[in-house]
This record gives C-alpha cells, sequence and structure tokens, in this order.
C-alpha cells in the first residue's frame, strides 16, 4: 500500500512539474469548398508548429455563412475567432470597422507577392483587412472535340458575336447538346454575377456617378436581350434555375459545348474522377463586344479577424500560415501541383511544376489580371466591385433584379418589362437607403 | 348498416394506399438511393433509379470530416430537453383551458398562437443580443428554452383539443373522492389522454429536431446539432448532393427509428376523437 501511495505522489509531482501550455482555441468559419475542406484536414500541419493553439472549424452553407458571420459581428456576438469573407465584404466591414487590419502577418510573409488586384479587392486605405486564401476569374470553358469537329477555331480573346455564332453552330438538341451553359439562377452572386459582368462588357453599368441607376439605358437593353436570345436560341432547357453547379453537371456529362464559369471550374472540368470531357476542355478569356471590357469577374475568399477577437495572435498565426507560399507547397506536397489554392500569388504563375500539371493557368492570371474592380466598366462608376457593387444594400438589390431577368430567361416576363422593373425596385431601394432623392 | 366490402373494393383502396404511401416516401427513398450515387451520378440527366454504381465513399468522407456522434447526441438532448419542458408546462395549461375556462380563455389560445405568426429572422437580433449577454450562445441550454418556447404554443394546442375530447365528469368524480388537482392530472387525466399525450410529445421531439432556423444561428461548435451537420455539407461551388444525402440520411435515421417504434401511439393520437 506505502509503495503504490508513494508511486501516485511521485506521479503526481512529475505531473505537476511539467510545463503546463496555455491553450488557446481558434474557431474558424469556413465554407464547404474543396479549398477550405482540403486546408481543414491540414489543420494537424499547423497546430504541430503551434503546440498552443487548437482549431475548431464550423463549414456551412455560403449564404447560411454569411446571415451568420453577419449576425455574429453587427452585434459583437465573438462566436468566430477567423472568418471566410468574400472580396464583397471586405471593404463594407472595413469600413464599419468591423475588422482588424492585418498588419502582424510576420516579416516572410511577403505581401508583395499577393497578385495587385486581389490585394487591392481586400485592402482599405492602403491597409490589408483580409488575407486572400483563393482567388478566381471567370472565362470560356469550351470543347475542343465539338469546335474541331464543327471546323471552329476559339481565338484566345473571343468576341461576343464569335461566341453567339459558334454557341448556334454547335447547338445539336436532338444529341442533347447545347451551344452554351450560362447562369440563370435568381440571386446576386448567382446569375447577377454573371450578367453583371456581362453588362460591363457592353458598356453597362448599375449606376451612374450620381448612385442613379442605369437598367433604362440601351446598354443594359442590349445585355439582356443579347443573353436571353443566345439562351433561347443555344441553351438548355430550365436554364433559369442553373447555377454553378448545375452548369457543372451539364458540362461534366457533356452536354454543353461552351461554359462561361468561375476560373477555379477549371480543375473540375479537367479531372478525369468527376468529368467525362476532362481531356477535351480548352480556355478562352471571357468575351468581350469590343469596347476594351472583357465579361470577367473577380472573385476571392479571404480570411479575416473579426473587431473585438480576444485571440488576434493567434488567429494572425492562422491567417498567415493558410495564406502563406509555404501553404502552397504543403498542399502541393501532400496533393500534388493541381491541388493548389489558385489566383492569390505571383509566385505560383512562375512556377513551373504548377504550370505543367494546370493547363487553365495562364488564362486565369490574364483573366484576373483583366478585372479591374476599381474601374469594371466602360463608363465611370461610383463604387467599387466587377460583378457586384460594394455596398450593404447591393446583395438585396442584386437578388430583386436577379428575379426580374431570371423570369425574362424563363420567359414568364420580356426583356423590356424586367429592366423597367428593376430600375424601378433599384430607384426604390437607393432612395430609401439615402443615396439619391 | 356497415356497407358490404367486396374483394376489389380492398384491393383498389389497398393499391391506393401504397401508391400514396409510396409518393410520399419518394423524396426520402430518393434521398438514400443518392447517397450511395458518385456526385456526377447524383445530378446526372435523365436520373438514374437503381442501375448506378453504387458506393460507400459518401459515407467515409461524412465520417472522415465530421462528427456524428457529437452532433446527434445534442439533437437528442436538446430535442429530448425541449420536448420535456415544454410538456411540462403545457399539460397544466391546456388542463386549466379545457376543464375551467374563462371568457378571456380563447383570447389567450389565439394570442399564444399569434406568436407563431412572426417570421422568426424578425427577432432574431434581439434575440441573439439577449443570448450574447445571459452567455447562452452556443449553449445547450439556450437551444432548449428556445425551442421548447417556440413549440410551446403548438403542444398547448393539441393537448387542448384532445383535453376536451375527455367528459369532464370523470374528473369530477375524481374531485369527488377527494383528488386534488396534481393527482387528478397524474392519476386521471394523463392516463386517459395517453395516445394524445404520445403524439405530441412526438411530434413535438420531430418539430424541435428538424429546426434548422434557430439551432444554425444560435449554435456554433459545442451545441451544434444535426442540421448544422447537414449545412455544412452544401456547397456553392463544386458537387455536393451525394455527400449532402449521405450527411441527411445519418441525421433522420434516428427519428424514423423513433417514429417507427411509436408509430402505434402516433396513429391512435392523431384520430383520437375522430370516432365515438
Amino acid at each position: 500500500m506505502k509503495h503504490v501511495l508513494s508511486a501516485l505522489l511521485g506521479a503526481a509531482t512529475l505531473l505537476g512539474a511539467a510545463p503546463s501550455i496555455a491553450q488557446t482555441t481558434l474557431t474558424i468559419a469556413t465554407v464547404n469548398n474543396g479549398d477550405m475542406i482540403r486546408m481543414q484536414a491540414l489543420t494537424n500541419e499547423f497546430t504541430a508548429k503551434n503546440p498552443d493553439i487548437t482549431v475548431k472549424w464550423v463549414t456551412l452553407e455560403e449564404n447560411v455563412l454569411r446571415q451568420r458571420v453577419t449576425t455574429d459581428i453587427a452585434t459583437k456576438g465573438g462566436q468566430f475567432d477567423v472568418l471566410t469573407i468574400g472580396t464583397y465584404e471586405v471593404p463594407i466591414w472595413a469600413k464599419k470597422n468591423w475588422l482588424i487590419p492585418l498588419d502582424n502577418l510576420g516579416s516572410d510573409y511577403d505581401t508583395a507577392d499577393l497578385l495587385p488586384k486581389i490585394r487591392d479587392a481586400v485592402s482599405a486605405s492602403g491597409k490589408l483587412y483580409a488575407a486572400p486564401f483563393y482567388g478566381e476569374s471567370s472565362m470560356v470553358m469550351y470543347r475542343t472535340d465539338l469546335f474541331q469537329k464543327a471546323g471552329l477555331t476559339m481565338p484566345e480573346n473571343p468576341t461576343w458575336d464569335f461566341v453567339i455564332d459558334a454557341a448556334k453552330k454547335l447547338t445539336d438538341k436532338s444529341d442533347g447538346v447545347y451551344g452554351i451553359c450560362l447562369r440563370g439562377k435568381a440571386g446576386w452572386g448567382e446569375n447577377m454575377a454573371f450578367l453583371t459582368a456581362m453588362s460591363n462588357s457592353f458598356g453597362a453599368r448599375w449606376f451612374d456617378e450620381k448612385w442613379q441607376p442605369q437598367f433604362d439605358k440601351p446598354e443594359w437593353k442590349k445585355t439582356l436581350s443579347t443573353y436571353v436570345d443566345l439562351m433561347k436560341a443555344a441553351g438548355p432547357p430550365g436554364a433559369s434555375s442553373n447555377g454553378f453547379n448545375e452548369n457543372l453537371a451539364l458540362f461534366n456529362s457533356g452536354k454543353c459545348a461552351m461554359w462561361i464559369d468561375a476560373t477555379v471550374a477549371a480543375s473540375f472540368v479537367t479531372n478525369p474522377k468527376d468529368s467525362k470531357v476532362a481531356d477535351k476542355v480548352g480556355f478562352a478569356l471571357a468575351p468581350n463586344a469590343g469596347l476594351g471590357k472583357n465579361a470577367n469577374w473577380l472573385w476571392a475568399w479571404n480570411l479575416a479577424i473579426p473587431a473585438g477577437s480576444k485571440k488576434t495572435a493567434a488567429a494572425e498565426k492562422f491567417i498567415a500560415w493558410a495564406t502563406s507560399k509555404d501553404y502552397t507547397k504543403l498542399v502541393a506536397s501532400k496533393e500534388g501541383w493541381a491541388n493548389v489554392p489558385p489566383g492569390t500569388r505571383t509566385s505560383l504563375y512562375q512556377n513551373p511544376e504548377y504550370l505543367k500539371v494546370a493547363p487553365f493557368a495562364k488564362l486565369t492570371l490574364a483573366s484576373i489580371d483583366a478585372a479591374d474592380p476599381n474601374k469594371p466598366s466602360v463608363q465611370p462608376v461610383p463604387y467599387v466591385g466587377v460583378q457586384y457593387a460594394a455596398i450593404p444594400e447591393f446583395q438585396g438589390i442584386g437578388t430583386s433584379v436577379g428575379q426580374q431577368f431570371s423570369a425574362a430567361l424563363a420567359g414568364s416576363s420580356t426583356v423590356d418589362a424586367a429592366l423597367a422593373a428593376a430600375q424601378t425596385a433599384t430607384e426604390r431601394e437607393m432612395k430609401r437607403a439615402g443615396y439619391i432623392k | 348498416m356497415a356497407r358490404k366490402v367486396t374483394a376489389r373494393r380492398v384491393w383498389v383502396s389497398t393499391a391506393a394506399a401504397w401508391l400514396f404511401g409510396f409518393l410520399i416516401f419518394l423524396p426520402i427513398l430518393w434521398m438514400v438511393l443518392t447517397s450511395f450515387k458518385t456526385e456526377l451520378e447524383a445530378f446526372s440527366m435523365p436520373p438514374k433509379f437503381l442501375l448506378f454504381h453504387w458506393t460507400m465513399e459518401n459515407y467515409a468522407t461524412v465520417q472522415e470530416r465530421s462528427d456524428y456522434l457529437h452532433h446527434a447526441l445534442n439533437s437528442i438532448l436538446i430535442a429530448g430537453g425541449s420536448t420535456l419542458i415544454a410538456m411540462i408546462i403545457a399539460i397544466p395549461a391546456a388542463w386549466s383551458m379545457a376543464f375551467a375556462p374563462t371568457k378571456r380563455t380563447k383570447d389567450v389560445l389565439l394570442w399564444m398562437l399569434s406568436t407563431k405568426m412572426m417570421p422568426s429572422v424578425g427577432v432574431l437580433v434581439p434575440i441573439y443580443l439577449i443570448f450574447r449577454d445571459f452567455g447562452l450562445l452556443d449553449t445547450r441550454a439556450g437551444l432548449v428554452m428556445i425551442l421548447c418556447l417556440g413549440n410551446l404554443p403548438i403542444v398547448i394546442w393539441m393537448l387542448f383539443t384532445y383535453f376536451k375530447e375527455i367528459p369532464k365528469d370523470i374528473l369530477e368524480a375524481a374531485r369527488m373522492d377527494g383528488a386534488t388537482i396534481g393527482r387528478e392530472l397524474v392519476y386521471v387525466l394523463t392516463p386517459m389522454a395517453v395516445p394524445g399525450l404520445a403524439s405530441t410529445l412526438l411530434l413535438n421531439f420531430i418539430l424541435a429536431w428538424n429546426e434548422a432556423f434557430w439551432t444554425l444561428n444560435l449554435s456554433t461548435l459545442d451545441a451544434a446539432p444535426l442540421t448544422t451537420f447537414i449545412a455544412s455539407y452544401s456547397s456553392p461551388e463544386g458537387l455536393f448532393w451525394a455527400k449532402l444525402s449521405a450527411a441527411s440520411t445519418l441525421a433522420i435515421a434516428p427519428i424514423i427509428i423513433l417514429g417507427w417504434f411509436t408509430q402505434r401511439q402516433l396513429v391512435r393520437g392523431l384520430t383520437f376523437g375522430a370516432v365515438k
């Protein structure tokens, strides 16, 4: 008995003598996208280097996450230490002082290596308010075999005229192949992302310099009628309910000759595991109408720290790790270069190993470079953002305009009626918000 | 006079019942089938019913990525806790309204129901602030409370209609024999209303189990039930239907098992008072 007691005492002394590490638990809110899930799986690599930090993940669907995180940050609920937010939120939230500027990401972080357009999109008054985790633009993905069969050659920088003509020629409804697949599902981040980017190429804009909505102008009519006519002639049936995922499934099963959407889709459509047409895909810049602007957007998912977080130091450590050059190398060593998060760093596009496995890399970079959030359209605009206007009211307005345009595509409304309704709704909201009288 | 039931009529009504049953069950069946497909097959047009490459891959992914048991335990505790507390409050409330009504009883009942008429999101920010100040965010106690309050009007209404079917005279007889109100509730009323109580209990449990607005908005990790587990599998960029179906199948499995074992009480409760 005596031995047992002394052994227990000894063990207790040893335990007491062991250095105690104060644990910091980081709660990170993120979306369910492939790159984020990969980051989640690699968390152990981070905690192994930082044994005093534990990481917990909250993964949610994009819209649920947006609502959840906005409620929490607006009420200072303090539920999250690191947030995954889009380029739309960063300037708005930075202005409201909801985010902490990222000044301490470490000396080896190399901020200058971030792609300039992306860095601009997540900065406000010269300060970085979020660190880009992956960035994207949009481009044309097309079936090289169908183009060859029809005797067509896709230029690297196609015009809308060429795309419309090719889409009509490549449509073979009896065989279930449609010339072009485009987003039609209503939503500010769904059909309006595509249509706003398309409207930029036609010289349209959401608002003039005095915040007056511009849907009654000929540029918007040209945009919407071109889109509706094209989809009626060469689009798949039920296109008004198609978003990114629906079009991805259609393209991967060989039903679309062209698809204009996020550059991030390039890795999905060329992955033989998920795509039946993996070895028959070519890429080109989003089309233009000869006005000097292409119909491509700019988006990035970023990591940011909410104001009032009590774990800023640990959160900064995590963000610096997840958005660093070393993280890219880590993903490459575990899952191959084709799976690294794209669109944030210049060095990635100079890396020969990445360029070898990513045939879409050159065009992704060119597309990102071609989008300018500060000068999205041919005419001057009072807002920042390519496929959105970075004002808090845009989510609501964008979705209601998206519903009108989706109805025009579905045939339950006309182009003119949809534009008139969009103009009225936007004017009403902008008056209510005090932008115009 | 009872109508003669011919064999043909039995056959037709049985077939019709099976057909309707199948139609109602179809979405669930489709979800279970989708959970065994690959992501590409889950989206394929025309849809594949049975002839596809069956795989367990989605279940493996879900197991690997999420802590199912943690979420399931939270769901059981939150749904069970809120149901239990709601019943404890609702039984006496329904009793008083059914057996000792005043001229304001109807108004009170309608007022209670009116709280269900406003969309929940209308009070999200005030509730969020209250939860933050009382330290209830991401706690099971907080969710038990909000779900209990949310379902209470329905529970009271259901119990009220069941209790109204019970003859007052029986309760009066018990009172004549010297039973207190408590004894009357426990020994006379409750046993007589068992089918009604059981179906209310189960329905309230299902409502709490499926509640997705408050559970998604007020929980983060520690108290997150199966609704957040499912929500984590929906993706804006990337195919997700097969994995989402696997997660949903796992999430509804416990409630289906519970429903299976209590279906007799449920059917009796729902038809309680239909035939006198």
